[in-house]
């Protein structure tokens, strides 16, 4: 435990010297905060607070860029191997990279949320403790997945590629960037099976609909088993010398991280629930951009019923 | 005698189809530095590696500080210190922090400001260390070795690739600790270094350890006898500069003779005589005192650095 807390420390320390740490934790979350809240929400503080969920899962997700990288160059240039021979264990140095990376969006997220009430006037977040359980949650998983990363590559460039592969699909079919209910069937239809997904709709849910955690077990209870799933992979996978092969199985192990989400997408094919609710959400901020000429609006179906009216000013 | 602090018997070891290392055996006494001088690719540092507790042995046994490095990884690894070959450490981190760093990691630890002190780290306490020098990298390798005041050091090829002077720097600091009494094991492809620093060497060749002693009884062995390198115009037969006055031994290695000689001076006499008569030329001429270099020729027929 102790050397869990040093090993902590050092890297949050190493993390803040490093520049591309400013690049992923500072300007790009801030890039989309600004972009989404001044632009695609022009300011409207009641759409500010739906994107809010998105741009927050975005910069939550992002830990799995550097993390990932960071391990891999760990491993590459034989820093790893100097661990090794002291008591130091794997398990401390995966924890020690989450924890690390949870230290550190937090000021972004606090930032984000800050800047949404003085700049976009947002009064409301909803319920804060389903926030902050998804911001933790999000973080434990999506670091988690940095870290199985690391443990099927053995370069930098090799990282580089696979996180390219991760890390379109999942803000782009997500509705991390571009709400899902407006994307077309087929993307939806894909949507429903990405991690990022539920996060984005959990944070929406907690920020916009103001749902408190029992009402979004779904999304807490996938991201927390697929977040020990991929712990559990990184931690048997991990390698600490770089000439040392990725074990033979190790990519099956990889792709079986995947299953928790594909049996909530198959679910979620069946029953279509928490589509509806993304749904009814989206119209919500459609509907809420026209209140003035109102149109018939369906009734929100199951949980979205306790969306919340009071914040436009 | 006591009993030994580091005890190898037999040790096998594979990659794949490759013998890395194939039955060696030695024994360590605390206090001892104890050296495996060899080419590179010999298996040394599989050996040190396997001692540490970073490889797995295939068969053999290993017991370092009374302890088996496969089955009390834990413990060992309180015990021991070690400068690695090829590692680093990240390159936003301080010279002191990463002293502070390690030491923290050990429940028996001292003091890192004294370290830095004592290797000459003070004015670089708060230097990146991709900003340090080669040599400063390796002094600050050998001080987070010691930061929990191991029984047991090793040091894997300490001097590889560092310029004549910081080598030289590295000697004092390796000498400094023999005379303060502490277990080392340290791997070298260099004479001179297991000549100057080590109290017993093995000299590993393919996996094998083809002598074992202290430097003196080593080149004891090869019976003190100065060796003479030439390179001639036209080939010789080794066998005719054998038969020259003064010569005991004759080898080639990649085109130059190598002769042993107890009398250098009859040797010499002989062998320009014998040229002349061939009518072959000397194109150059080498005269070195007895070292393990020797030794190793004798035994392999190659030399160290080959």
């Amino acid at each position: 435990m102790k050397h869990f807390l040093t090993l902590t420390r050092m890297r949050i320390r190493l993390t803040l010297r490093n520049k591309m740490f400013l690049f992923f934790s500072v300007i790009m979350p801030f890039g989309f905060f600004f972009l989404f809240a001044g632009i695609i929400a022009k300011g409207d503080p009641r759409v500010v607070r739906f994107l809010l969920g998105p741009v927050i899962a975005m910069a939550v997700m992002g830990s799995f860029w550097g993390l990932s990288a960071a391990l891999v160059t760990f491993r590459e240039q034989g820093i790893l191997r100097r661990f090794h021979v002291t008591p130091v264990t794997a398990a401390d140095m995966l924890a020690s990279s989450i924890v690390a990376n949870y230290v550190l969006i937090l000021p972004t997220v606090a930032c984000e949320l800050f800047f949404a009430r003085i700049i976009f006037h947002v009064s409301d977040f909803g319920n804060l403790f389903s926030f902050a359980v998804f911001v933790t949650v999000g973080v434990i998983s999506f670091a988690s997945m940095g870290l199985v990363v690391a443990s099927v590559t053995n370069t930098m460039q090799e990282t580089q590629v696979l996180n390219q592969l991760i890390w379109l699909p999942l803000i782009f079919l997500s509705g991390a960037t571009i709400p899902l209910a407006s994307l077309p069937k087929l993307a939806q239809l894909f949507g429903i099976f990405l991690p990022a997904t539920y996060l984005v709709w959990g944070l929406q849910g907690a920020i916009y609909t103001s749902l408190p955690i029992w009402k979004l077990w779904v999304e807490v209870v996938s991201l927390l088993c697929w977040a020990i799933l991929t712990f559990t992979v990184a931690a048997n996978l991990f390698r600490w010398e770089p000439e040392s092969k990725i074990p033979r199985n190790a990519k099956l192990w990889a792709a079986a991280t995947a299953l928790p989400f594909l049996l909530l997408g198959i679910w979620e094919q069946h029953t279509g629930s928490l589509l509806m609710d993304a749904r009814a959400a989206y119209r919500s901020i459609e509907n809420a951009e026209r209140t003035e000429h109102p149109r018939n609006s369906p009734e929100p179906p199951s949980r979205f019923k306790a969306q919340p009216e009071h914040d436009t000013q | 005698m006591p009993e030994p602090v580091l005890q190898v018997e037999n040790l096998v070891k594979h990659y794949g189809d490759v013998q890395a290392v194939c039955g060696v055996s030695f024994s360590v006494q605390e206090g001892e530095v104890f050296g495996l001088l060899g080419p590179n690719g010999a298996g040394k540092t599989t050996i040190v590696e396997i001692l540490e507790g970073l490889r797995t042995l295939d068969r053999g046994k290993v017991s370092v500080c009374g302890l088996d490095p496969q089955r009390n990884a834990n413990e060992l690894k309180a015990e021991i210190g070690a400068a690695l070959q090829s590692t680093s450490l990240p390159d936003k981190l301080k010279t002191f922090e990463a002293l502070q760093l390690f030491a923290s990691f050990y429940s028996r630890r001292r003091d890192p400001e004294e370290l830095l002190k004592r290797f000459g780290l003070e004015e670089k306490r708060n230097t990146f260390y991709s900003k340090l020098s080669g040599g400063q990298k390796q002094r600050l390798a050998l001080a987070m070795a010691l930061v929990n005041n191991p029984r047991v050091l090793f040091f894997d090829e300490p001097t590889a690739g560092l310029d004549p002077q910081v080598r030289r720097e590295i000697y004092d600091i390796i000498d400094e600790l023999r005379r303060e009494k502490k277990t080392i094991v340290m791997t070298t492809h260099y004479i001179e270094e297991a000549e100057r620093l080590c109290d017993r060497v093995a000299i590993v060749d393919h996996g094998k350890v083809i002598a074992l002693g202290t430097p003196r009884e080593l080149k004891a062995r090869s019976g003190d006898k100065t060796r003479i390198e030439v390179r001639l115009a036209q080939p010789e037969s080794d066998f005719d500069l054998i038969r020259l006055d003064g010569v005991t031994d004759c080898r080639t290695v990649n085109g130059t003779y190598i002769l042993h000689c107890q009398r250098p001076p009859q040797a010499i006499v002989s062998l320009v005589k014998h040229l002349e008569t061939r009518g072959n030329e000397l194109v150059g001429l080498e005269i070195a005192t007895p070292s393990l270099e020797d030794v190793f020729i004798e035994l392999t027929g190659r030399r160290l650095r080959d």
